[in-house]
């Protein structure tokens, strides 16, 4: 009894499934059977209008504490007051500045080193040796889990702050250097060598050329966790900064606060992305062309 | 002088250990001055790695490969490839499409300049050179278009024109034609045989096409695979007689032409037949 429910049930899950894939002969301009093909923007402008609205509507009947989820126009004010007059000792664009400082400072150094080591690794058997069994063993493991350890090394100043986050934003940077070096097609480097180029050559002008869409996905990437590590990295002794901001907040309980900060955090990491997206199609139009 | 290729031998790893593929055994090819010599046959025939073995990509397990009697060793602007197949232990398992080797980053007149650039020809001599090669294939209004907005046949065309810049003693050309509609084909074939004869370059050239093969060849080397071997090799003048007419349907579809396909299709019939063909 109870197994022939489950089957059904396994059918009409099924069913649901492959209906999503095959639903009769594609409309022109669309491929038949091509998974999730559309446009989403409209369902995604209707979904997140959606999520502020059943935001506004529990703490509108009081469903919620103010304690635990405050309305939108309250932290919508927090927002402007923060702005205007600070949180913490500091205002929000003073916060900003140092978190954006910090993520930046440790993303430029990642990028100064991660990419020529990555690139390196790629092009080299011996650096590859070397440089995958540390990358390759520190790379899964959380921040939080080596952010002590940064602290007894580093102290409790700027600069194990600004470590963690390089360490976090190292690893995806080297490791997409290097699988970009070694996606170069082995047919544009044997048609450098047969017109005369020497290695070094190679290197510079196909190799690292021909990398460069995953150096920049690397990139996108390293700055993204970069961002995630911030919090993390200001839990400890910091006097400013979104992180220390919200972390802060939530001491004292402050929820407001707290959202707002995320909702910062969130919209500066989302403008990051589109910026990288938006450097990606500048420098690297012919990415996925050929 | 040219290109010899004396008592060859290649002889890959086998996919299982202490097995071994040859795929070439035994190889003696004259090309001189002039000549166009066009490898055909079934899969495995060792054809692509013939070219390899001129290009420099890979060195010989026995005999030699010498051009105007210096040994090849690496890959040298002397032998300007178009394109080519990267052969190897697993590379000979199903279909493997020739990928450009255009770098799309550079526009068409930047990849015709690329390699007198990176040999560090001054800017105005190599400006005149590129433009004239990219002339020579019809390519003199595309300059500025990116490579990878160009039609595969176009593409090909600016390998050409690449390899031509550094005004190489030979060609090197892996299937060029394969990958593109029937009508270009033809097109490029009559565009590479009026570069041939306007450059006087060697030209070894591999195809599946027993007609592309016949049409455009002086000298037609059949390849027989299981070990890779030059079984037959054929004198022609088809393409002389397209320089007479013009008219590449004519040549192709006369009498002569189509006993000699017949005779070249049953040859190479009788190697799959023969178990010649790639079973993987």
């Amino acid at each position: 009894m109870s197994d022939t429910a489950a089957t059904a049930s396994k059918n009409g899950v099924l069913s649901a499934i492959t209906n999503i894939f095959s639903k009769g002969p594609a409309k022109p301009g669309e491929s038949f059977g091509a998974p999730g093909q559309g446009s989403s923007v409209a369902i995604s402008v209707a979904s997140s209008l959606g999520l502020l609205l059943l935001w506004y509507a529990v703490t509108a009947m009081g469903l919620i504490k103010p304690l635990f989820l405050p309305s939108p126009a309250v932290v919508f004010d927090k927002f402007v007051e923060v702005a205007t007059e600070g949180f913490g000792g500091s205002t929000l664009l003073d916060h900003t500045l140092w978190s954006m400082g910090r993520v930046f400072g440790a993303f430029f150094a990642a990028a100064l080193t991660a990419i020529p080591i990555g690139v390196f690794m790629g092009v080299n058997r011996v650096m590859r040796g070397i440089f995958d069994p540390p990358i390759e063993f520190y790379r899964p493991i959380p921040p939080l889990a080596y952010l002590p350890l940064t602290i007894i090394w580093f102290g409790i100043g700027e600069s194990s702050k600004l470590i963690l986050i390089y360490l976090a934003v190292f690893a995806p940077m080297a490791l997409n250097a290097r699988a970009g070096v070694r996606s170069v097609s082995i047919e544009q480097i044997h048609a450098a060598y047969s017109l005369g180029a020497t290695r070094t050559q190679v290197i510079w002008h196909v190799i690292l050329k021909g990398a460069m869409p995953e150096i920049l996905t690397g990139m996108r990437i390293g700055i993204g966790f970069g961002w995630t590590t911030l919090v993390a990295a200001e839990m400890v002794a910091a006097e400013a900064g979104l992180g220390y901001m919200v972390l802060n907040a939530s001491e004292f309980l402050v929820t407001d606060v707290v959202i707002m900060g995320i909702i910062v955090i969130g919209i500066i990491a989302y403008l990051f992305d589109l910026l990288m997206r938006w450097i990606e199609r500048l420098l690297v139009p012919w990415k996925g062309q050929m | 002088m040219g290109l010899q290729v004396d008592g060859v031998t290649v002889i890959y790893p086998g996919r299982k250990p202490g097995e071994e593929v040859h795929a070439l055994e035994n190889i003696n090819l004259d090309i001189s001055d002039g000549d166009f010599v066009v490898a055909l046959g079934a899969s495995g025939c060792g054809k692509t790695t013939l070219l390899n073995l001129m290009a420099g990509f890979i060195a010989p397990s026995e005999g030699r490969v010498t051009l105007d009697r210096e040994a090849i060793e690496g890959p040298g602007k002397e032998r300007g490839v178009v394109n080519h197949v990267v052969t190897g232990p697993g590379a000979d398992r199903g279909v493997v499409f020739q990928k450009h080797a255009l770098l799309p980053w550079l526009t068409v007149f930047e990849n015709a300049e690329f390699g007198l650039k990176l040999q560090g020809m001054p800017k105005q001599e190599r400006t005149e050179t590129a433009s004239r090669y990219l002339a020579l294939v019809g390519l003199e209004d595309f300059h500025k278009h990116a490579v990878y907005q160009l039609s595969g046949g176009m593409q090909q065309r600016v390998g050409i024109a690449r390899a031509l810049t550094s005004n190489p003693a030979m060609l090197l050309m892996d299937e060029p034609l394969g990958a593109l509609d029937a009508l270009t084909r033809e097109n490029l074939q009559e565009l590479i045989l009026d570069v041939w004869r306007e450059t006087g370059k060697m030209i070894f050239f591999i195809t599946h096409s027993v007609e592309e093969a016949l049409f455009m060849a002086t000298r037609l080397v059949v390849m027989s695979p299981r070990p890779g071997r030059i079984t037959h090799t054929y004198d022609l003048d088809f393409q002389q007689r397209f320089f007479d007419c013009r008219d590449a349907r004519a040549v192709k579809s006369s009498a002569n032409f189509i006993e000699v396909r017949e005779k070249v299709l049953s040859i190479i019939h009788g190697d799959e037949l023969a178990g010649g063909g790639n079973h993987v």
